[in-house]
């Protein structure tokens, strides 16, 4: 990030950005950035609270009016959990599903009872962010099953197997997250991610396919 | 949710190993009042338009997000699995914040918000970066931005 500040700035166009990992650009020397405390994954912060979010781009835009550099500052201000976090349970209750049984059995059974709370989850945001491998959710779950089992489905036309792979994991995991934070309230993804792989079938076959590569 | 502080001792100091490019120059452009200024975001989260083409693991080039795209329109093909995706699914805008900024040129603030917005994927070495980058800014000087904000993942 830091490396394309200077090659834009270079070109004639002024930059600020924002650092997430400091020492990095302490070293590759940006013309200007705002390093912030915030988790990978949420360089404004916190989803969902604008006052924070318009706190921190004001922030970064204001190195555009420093009269020399660079400009390395430090964001003083932490993204604090919401006050109404912990205690998450996810929604959807996987009693019914046998946890020993067939793996693909089960990865159906469950991905029935989450596809009313993804609806619900879309429905409410407006939008998902399932897509990365531009397939239907059910073609996702039977391309990574497939992988696992054979014979392997092959990738869309264009996309090496690996990058399917990571795509169609991505999109899997975004349907189990989205679906269960479908109802109000705040949830961590270190939550989600120890949810989805101690719980669900999804996490059984993911963990499966991470020990295969 | 990670951050560098919250990583095992073995992974930050990957992390931070990582090689930097290094520059023998500082380039510094000076430019207009905050309240005159054309802003575009550039963004290395791999986002893009759902029917746009999707990054690889050796993806160094752009794509073009328009400021009026809606957020369901949005998706994400950055091929790091650590890059943790739970708060761009609940709100666009703290990985992309086009609503924060039309609420700055709102409140002239800024000057406006560009057209055009980018996202590259950020997983690549940015050497290999290099000739879109120079190529982008000068997508954006016909653009008439004279403010790029560049926003990690």
């Amino acid at each position: 990030m830091s490396g394309l500040a200077h090659i834009i700035e270079t070109e004639g166009v002024a930059t600020t950005l924002i650092s997430l990992v400091r020492e990095h650009t302490a070293k590759i020397r940006p013309p200007r950035a705002l390093w912030v405390p915030f988790p990978f994954g949420r360089p404004f912060g916190i989803a969902n609270d604008a006052a924070f979010q318009t706190r921190v781009l004001k922030a970064a835009l204001r190195l555009l009016e420093q009269a020399q550099g660079p400009i390395l500052e430090d964001y003083g201000e932490e993204a604090p959990l919401p006050a109404d976090h912990g205690g998450w349970l996810c929604p959807v209750s996987f009693a019914d599903v046998e946890a020993d049984g067939d793996l693909a059995t089960a990865l159906a059974a469950e991905m029935r009872l989450m596809t009313p709370w993804h609806d619900r989850a879309v429905a409410r945001r407006g939008r998902t962010i399932v897509g990365a491998l531009g397939r239907p959710i059910e073609d996702v779950a039977r391309f990574l099953l497939s992988q696992l089992d054979g014979p392997p489905v092959p990738p869309p036309p264009g996309m090496t197997a690996t990058d399917a792979v990571i795509f169609a994991t991505e999109d899997l995991k975004a349907f189990y997250f989205e679906a269960a934070t479908a109802q109000p309230g705040y949830v961590t993804g270190d939550d989600l991610a120890k949810w989805l792989y101690a719980e669900t079938a999804a996490g059984r076959l993911l963990t499966a396919l991470q020990a295969r590569s | 949710m990670v951050r560098l502080v919250d990583l095992s001792e073995a992974e930050r100091t990957a992390l931070l190993n990582l090689p930097c490019s290094t520059f023998s120059t500082t380039p510094w452009v000076e430019g207009l009042p905050l309240r005159e200024r054309r802003v575009a975001v550039i963004s290395t989260a791999g986002l893009h338009t759902r029917g746009d083409r999707r990054f690889g693991s050796d993806s160094a080039d752009y794509r073009i997000i328009p400021g009026d795209v809606g957020a369901n329109d949005l998706v994400t093909s950055h091929i790091a699995a650590e890059f943790d995706r739970t708060a761009f699914q609940d709100d666009v805008n703290v990985v992309l914040p086009l609503d924060r900024l039309c609420e700055l040129a709102t409140k002239d603030e800024i000057g406006s918000v560009a057209d055009f917005h980018y996202s590259f994927m950020g997983a690549t070495a940015p050497e290999a970066m290099a000739p879109a980058a120079r190529h982008l800014a000068g997508l954006l000087k016909k653009d008439r931005v004279d403010a790029a904000l560049l926003v990690p993942v």
